[in-house]
């Protein structure tokens, strides 16, 4: 009889460090949420309880500047804003991201910068943060699918960032390229979409006041499913515009094509301003569902930012370039 | 004499969707509500699309005594999926404000709406001629002849959810789908030639 010697601990076996402490900090925020939820006396959540779900392990932002561009609105909550996105490079279902996202490593993280400007480069994400003052910004985020939230990013405007490298005359278009690293983002093994995830902006909407370049929400840095550790964000646009994890910024003489423009021309345009009178060829969009409401609600022209931004677009046909 | 389990397990789908949301509402519940009722429509189509092959492969006849029970239950299921689109999508701010004009919009124009409404009208007739009374009215070759309806509204309810999820993505579980009712659908034309082929010899 063959009397096996029982063997050491395999190297596979042994719980790598990352793991291991993902599980510390799921203890953390698993003990933390708990005591929440027993200081609520079990019953419905107050407004501690954005609070208690945010991850207790993000770096927070101490001094956040308000901004007059803010919202009044009922903000959705750290919940729905981390567990209900469109982040194909983690899976194509809105649980995805949230599921799956932790693969991606924020720090160390360079922006590459590069075309029609003085000053070209590589730049690191720890010096980014510190070029302009951090702010908060509630703004509404419109999806193309028609659903809506109000969310609170962090981050400052993009005029700060763009100047910064002293775009030429010829610069007339910004060009922005998310990672491809199918390790850090699996879901580019998939043929869902082409990767890299491509989007851009004319420059006067690129420099325009309310355009973000978006480095946190409700307070802390970036959670990695919405789009960690930068990314754009433009209000008055379909969500899609707001590209994700940036990695190159390039600035373009001819209008760049954009991924949901590629996939997609007869459904997705460069533009993508919200315009309930240019309905999707699938759907209207004329009215949308905001998260937590039973009923749907009018979808406002520019995403109730036409104040601001409807200057831009003056004797363009918008059914044309939707 | 299996018809209590029929009914439990064909209800057991609509009662866990409630007691989960019950339990957690997530944050699209409205999304959640209509594509799990959805789904399960197509899914009790697939079973009573099924009921006639698996009869001729396994040769248990009595399982035609299920089939007008799960072609029901796959009514019930699209009409909530139905309603639930109409009420969550078209009154805007409040049950005060209908906006008809749209939902005329949707229901005609738009292909994936129009597909999955064909797909449910298409049931409403065989829901109604599905008692003896009305078999007995039609008399059996004439019923027959309506209620292959449901072969329309089989291929059209996964147009529905095809066109629903995307043009260009690669959709798999509507791609399964289809395969699904082309396997099911193909039984039967196979059989047709078959038979025929027999009677000629």
């Amino acid at each position: 009889m063959l009397i096996k010697k029982a063997a050491d601990i395999k190297a596979s076996e042994v719980t790598p460090k990352e793991l291991f402490l993902k599980r510390r900090q799921f203890i953390a925020a698993a003990g933390v949420t708990a005591a929440a939820v027993a200081s609520n006396g079990f019953g419905l959540l107050g407004d501690d309880e954005n609070v208690a779900a945010q991850n207790p392990a993000a770096q927070k932002f101490p001094n956040l500047k308000k901004s007059p561009f803010s919202t009044d609105e009922k903000l959705n909550s750290y919940r729905d804003v981390t567990t209900y996105n469109n982040f194909y490079e983690f899976g194509t279902d809105k649980a995805d991201p949230g599921k799956y996202a932790g693969t991606l490593k924020p720090r160390p993280w360079t922006v590459v910068v590069e075309g029609q400007c003085a000053k070209p480069g590589s730049y690191n994400i720890e010096d980014i943060m510190k070029w302009a003052p951090i702010e908060e910004r509630i703004y509404r985020l419109r999806c193309v699918e028609a659903w809506s939230m109000v969310i609170p990013w962090n981050g400052y405007p993009m005029s700060e960032f763009l100047k910064r490298f002293e775009p030429t005359s010829k610069a007339k278009y910004v060009q922005f390229k998310t990672l491809v690293d199918t390790k850090q983002m699996p879901g580019q093994t998939e043929p869902a979409l082409q990767w890299p995830y491509v989007e851009g902006l004319r420059m006067d909407e690129a420099m325009h006041p309310l355009t973000l370049v978006g480095l946190g929400l409700y307070g802390e840095v970036m959670p990695n499913q919405n789009g960690a550790p930068i990314r754009l964000v433009v209000p008055w646009k379909y969500g899609f515009k707001s590209i994700k994890s940036i990695v190159r910024v390039s600035f373009v003489e001819n209008e760049p094509l954009n991924t949901w423009k590629q996939q997609q021309s007869s459904e997705y345009g460069f533009y993508a301003n919200v315009n309930p009178q240019v309905d999707h060829p699938r759907w209207s969009q004329g009215s949308e569902r905001r998260l937590g409401e039973f009923f749907r609600r009018k979808t406002l022209p520019f995403n109730g930012y036409g104040d601001q931004v409807a200057s831009l677009y003056a004797g363009m046909d918008l059914r044309k370039y939707y | 004499m299996f018809k209590p389990i029929v009914w439990v397990l064909c209800l057991a789908p609509l009662v866990y969707l409630i007691y989960s949301l019950y339990q957690d509402l997530g944050v699209n519940p409205i999304e959640t509500f209509t594509n799990t009722t959805g789904i399960w429509t197509l899914r009790l189509i697939m079973i009573t699309l099924a009921i006639t092959p698996l009869r001729w492969l396994t040769g248990i006849n009595q399982l035609v005594n299920y089939r007008r029970l799960i072609g029901l239950f796959a009514f019930f299921y699209a009409s909530i999926h139905f309603i639930t689109y109409v009420v969550t999508t078209f009154f805007v701010g409040g049950f005060s404000n209908f906006d008809a004009s749209g939902l005329a919009a949707d229901l005609t124009t738009r292909p994936y709406i129009v597909a999955g409404f064909t797909a449910f009208v298409l049931m409403i007739p065989l829901a109604i001629t599905s008692t003896a009374g009305w078999i007995r009215r039609l008399g059996g070759k004439k019923w027959n002849w309506l209620h292959r309806l449901i072969y329309i509204t089989a291929m059209a309810a996964v147009l529905h959810y095809y066109w629903k999820v995307s043009i260009k993505l690669v959709p798999v579980n509507p791609r399964n789908y289809a395969i699904l009712v082309a396997i099911l659908l193909a039984f039967r034309i196979w059989r047709h030639f078959a038979k025929r082929a027999a009677s000629e010899v």
